[in-house]
């Protein structure tokens, strides 16, 4: 299946909860691999994943990537590929929040996978998953303040006694 | 060779008490004299062959081709700061370096150098080679205990689970020997090996032991080279040498009950692992190769040349565990423990049976 | 010990699942545990990552990985230089593999831009790029001995990987950090003499890859030390993301080259090696060691494919397809490559500027990481240095 077929399929199973469907036009491969699908409603994204994981047509059981995005316009995004090894099939995801109240459900128990994803989003971004087992920071610091990958980051002057600015 | 070093001490300061006490001191540290050259030579040879091994080429710099570098070695060992950790058991922690030292060391007291010189004259010398390598476990447990760090004191307790329970199959391996020997005197083993290489008892003795007559050695060759290689692999377990390396291993987290040592001390432990490998290689030498006995009749046996075919063997044996160490992987602990109970101490009990049976029913 | 004995008679190890964040309190000391920190600085040369395992005498009840100690802000970093100016930057994050990770970058921009490459171009790229991954895999198989004590097999591998690093030499001037696989072509040209060292070098290197099998693969106490340790389930590696050796030792032959071609993979012939269980479990470390052996064979006959098919007296510059200046339309790219480690993909989110919006990597280390703690508890703790051995992670490509 063509990932439209399989975005007509998604809509026709979620309805109003999938949104748009853009697809990148700019080579055939980025149609093919990096066209998303909007989930209009965020805290859905879960049941999608069940059901695109668990139909026995679409078969996606392995989670390529799931990152987070800032849009530049007071919303975050987070965007899940995902691939069907047997069927050759991909498709993406993509779901937006904003800024001041960002929480999605997590995939973790999709795709284990998602587990460490998520946690860097959370650690970058500052996007919350509900349901992950074990919200801490990945890569920086427990006590850091802020989420260094959102556009308008500052960081602080000062951590724990040390000079920030080089 | 004790009375011509008395007579000849007497000659120079008289006769008296200090004249024998000089001379029993002389006489016991004389092979102090062998192992702190021996181990300068095998620290280079350690170091230079490791990195033939590995396609290098190993310390070039201290001297041409690198011979200087031993020196080099003990002279930033003897000028480095002695330290204790601050909450070590103080008594515990120092003396133990000295434990393992004398317990490496006591095991020298019986080995036959040459057919002039046997140390003190014990009749049970192989019994109490096996009784003094006990003694280094003390030690060992003391610098782990001692050393106030639970990785030392990890690596201290496998270390003494290892080495004692290595003894047995040592032991067994040993006793084999003894059987045909008749004899647990090392330098009357060596005497009866006499005559040439046919007479070594990894070949099964000579002809006139023990009323064997014959030759058996076809029936008691492929026993003694199975005694032989236990006692090869038991040996690299006694001194804590790789595949058997886990108490010192660097790359386990632990780095053996020798971590917080420095200077003098760690100096102590380290010329005790060679002093050891010297001692259980010039063992194997004595047991099954004919300790100083030149390998063909007349060639080369003088009384005194029988020093350089001794310490010769030992040390081919001290270069195969240097090999092996480059060689082979590393064993885990209970891999370890599996093999030298269930693997080596039935083979060494089964090897003691059917000596013990060829050895009651040939000899009449 | 009992469940250690026990243990081996079990096809798993224990029930896969995944702990949550009550049951790991690393700070609070429990009598019956005793937590040991697997500090930043190793003696294992792996990085500074830091693992707190919670044993139970020497058995490993849980492992939980700390990292960021390398975390070089390679994706803030990239939002504010050129297309161009990242690839540096890529070279630092996986810097076993460097030219797999430019590889995998330049692909991405170009898929987004359609650039079409010259001939010559793509054969010196994957010529490279299995130069690469068979220098990413000395080092992965040398340590992965070191770890089980074995001194020699790290000499030998990095004796050959000296040959790779010298082809290197000579073609862009670096030993490590290349930066020559650019967007659209390479920095430089090939040296003349690379192609007869290339010849040279695999002649050397199958001899090497025999004697390093019977030094280490075949060794009994390896085999010992490696055999049924950490067993990855293959399903558990499909739905936790493994990829690479990890993946494929655990016998599900999945391999980007073949399954989802780029550049012009589609012409040579090659196995793809997976796991089988041979000397143990499927899926245990031995069987990923013995994928990384044989892709660095499999490496060796892509190159001598390569040296053949090479368009030799080809003058076309190198750099005839860059563009003069890189700005991709407005959208969105996932783009991947399979490296040494795995699976490593690119998410290039573009808004029609000269620099990248967002780029986000799925770096391989990272994802086989995450699968530490499910693939090693129950074992010992002289197994667990193994195991993290046998992940064979770069700490640069794990914390970017």
């Amino acid at each position: 299946m063509t990932n439209t077929e399989i975005y007509d399929k998604l809509k026709s199973a979620f309805g109003e909860k999938i949104g748009e469907w853009h697809e990148q036009t700019g080579t055939e491969y980025m149609k093919r691999m990096s066209s998303y699908a909007d989930v209009a409603d965020s805290g859905y994204i879960r049941d999608v994943c069940l059901y695109l994981r668990d139909e026995p047509e679409l078969g996606f059981d392995s989670l390529l990537l799931l990152s987070s995005l800032d849009n530049g316009d007071k919303t975050l995004s987070v965007t899940y590929h995902l691939e069907s090894r047997e069927k050759k099939q991909f498709i993406a995801l993509k779901v937006t929040v904003p800024e001041n109240n960002a929480v999605v459900p997590s995939v973790t128990d999709v795709w284990s996978h998602a587990n460490w994803h998520e946690r860097e989003a959370w650690d970058m971004m500052g996007i919350k998953f509900l349901g992950h087992p074990d919200m801490r920071r990945i890569l920086l610091d427990e006590d850091w303040i802020g989420h260094p990958l959102r556009k308008e980051y500052k960081h602080p002057d000062f951590y724990r006694g040390m000079k920030v600015p080089y | 060779m004790f009375q011509d070093l008395n007579s000849f001490i007497v000659d120079l300061i008289g006769k008296g008490d200090l004249a024998d006490i000089l001379a029993v001191v002389v006489y016991a540290a004389l092979p102090l004299v062998v192992i702190l050259g021996y181990a300068l030579v095998a620290i280079l040879a350690e170091m230079k062959l490791s990195a033939w091994l590995q396609d290098r080429l190993g310390p070039m710099r201290t001297g041409p081709w690198g011979i200087l570098q031993p020196l080099a070695d003990i002279l930033k060992l003897l000028q480095k700061e002695d330290t204790t950790p601050t909450d070590a058991d103080k008594k515990l922690f120092n003396v133990a370096p000295f434990i393992v030292f004398i317990g490496s060391y006591l095991a020298f007291a019986a080995l036959p150098f040459a057919s002039i010189y046997a140390g003190a004259r014990i009749n049970t010398g192989i019994f109490y080679l096996i009784a003094v390598s006990g003694i280094v476990v003390v030690g060992i447990l003391m610098a782990g205990w001692g050393s106030n760090n639970k990785y030392a004191l990890l690596g201290s307790m496998r270390s003494v689970a290892q080495i004692i329970s290595y003894e047995i199959p040592a032991g067994l391996a040993i006793l084999s020997v003894v059987m045909i020997a008749g004899t647990m005197d090392m330098q009357t083993m060596c005497k009866l090996q006499q005559g040439g290489i046919q007479n070594w008892f990894i070949f099964g003795g000579p002809k006139s032991l023990a009323g064997f007559g014959g030759n058996y050695a076809w029936l008691l060759t492929p026993f003694m080279l199975v005694s032989f290689i236990l006692y090869i692999v038991a040996s690299l377990a006694e001194t804590n040498r790789v595949p058997f390396d886990i108490p010192e291993a660097e790359s386990e987290l632990v780095a053996g009950y020798h971590t917080e040592y420095s200077a003098m001390k760690f100096a102590l432990f380290f010329l005790a692992e060679y002093a050891n490998m010297f001692a259980v290689s010039a063992i194997a030498s004595v047991l099954f190769f004919g300790g100083w006995n030149s390998p063909f009749p007349g060639f080369l046996d003088a009384p005194w040349l029988g020093v350089i075919w001794f310490i010769g063997k030992a040390v081919t044996f001290v270069l195969i565990q240097i090999w092996i160490r480059w060689t082979l992987p590393r064993l885990r602990v209970d891999q370890l423990m599996h093999i030298c109970w269930k693997v080596m101490i039935p083979f060494g009990m089964a090897t003691v049976l059917v000596v013990g049976t060829i050895v009651t029913f040939l000899a009449h | 010990m009992a469940e250690v004995l026990d243990r081996k008679m079990q096809t798993l190890p224990v029930p896969v699942k995944v702990v949550p964040a009550e049951k790991i309190e690393p700070n609070r000391l429990r009598t019956e545990e005793m937590v040991l920190n697997v500090g930043p600085q190793h003696p294992s040369t792996h990085g500074v990552l830091r693992l707190e395992a919670v044993l139970d005498g020497e058995l490993v009840i849980d492992v939980v990985p700390f990292l960021g100690y390398l975390h070089r802000c390679f994706e803030k970093h990239s939002e504010a230089m050129t297309y161009p100016q990242v690839i540096p930057y890529v070279d630092r994050m996986d810097y076993l593999a460097p030219m797999n990770g430019e590889l995998g970058y330049a692909l991405a921009v170009e898929r987004m831009m359609n650039i079409e490459l010259p001939e010559k171009v793509e054969y010196i790229r994957v010529l490279f790029n299995e130069l690469q991954r068979i220098a990413s895999h000395l080092v992965a198989v040398g340590t992965f001995g070191m770890d089980a004590g074995a001194f020699t097999p790290f000499l030998y591998c990095f004796r050959d990987r000296e040959d790779v690093l010298e082809i290197f030499e000579k073609t862009c001037g670096a030993r490590l950090l290349y930066n020559y696989i650019w967007v659209g072509g390479l920095s430089h040209d090939l040296h003349p003499d690379v192609l007869g060292m290339c010849r040279a070098f695999v002649k050397k290197s199958r001899a090497t890859h025999k004697e390093v099998n019977e030094l280490l693969t075949f060794n009994k106490i390896f085999v010992e030390r490696a055999a049924n340790i950490g067993v990855l389930p293959a399903d558990v590696a499909i739905n936790g993301g493994a990829s690479g050796p990890m993946l494929r030792g655990s016998g599900v032959k999945w391999d980007l080259r073949r399954n989802d071609p780029y550049s012009i993979y589609d012409r040579f012939e090659f196995d793809i090696p997976v796991g089988t269980g041979m000397m143990g479990t499927l899926g245990d470390c031995f069987d990923r060691h013995w994928v990384r052996m044989c892709e660095w064979e499999q490496s060796l006959n892509i190159i001598e494919q390569i040296l053949e098919k090479f368009p030799q007296n080809d003058k076309t510059d190198v750099q005839k397809a860059v563009p003069k200046r890189i700005k991709p339309a407005a959208g969105e790219i996932y783009s991947r490559v399979e490296t040494a480690r795995g699976e490593l993909g690119y998410y290039i989110v573009s808004k029609d500027d000269i620099k990248p919006w967002r780029v986000k990597v799925r770096s391989p280390a990272f994802v086989n990481l995450s699968l530490l703690p499910i693939i090693s508890r129950g074992y010992l703790m002289a197994d667990l240095i193994v195991i993290l051995g046998s992940v064979d992670i770069v700490l640069g490509e794990v914390d970017r």
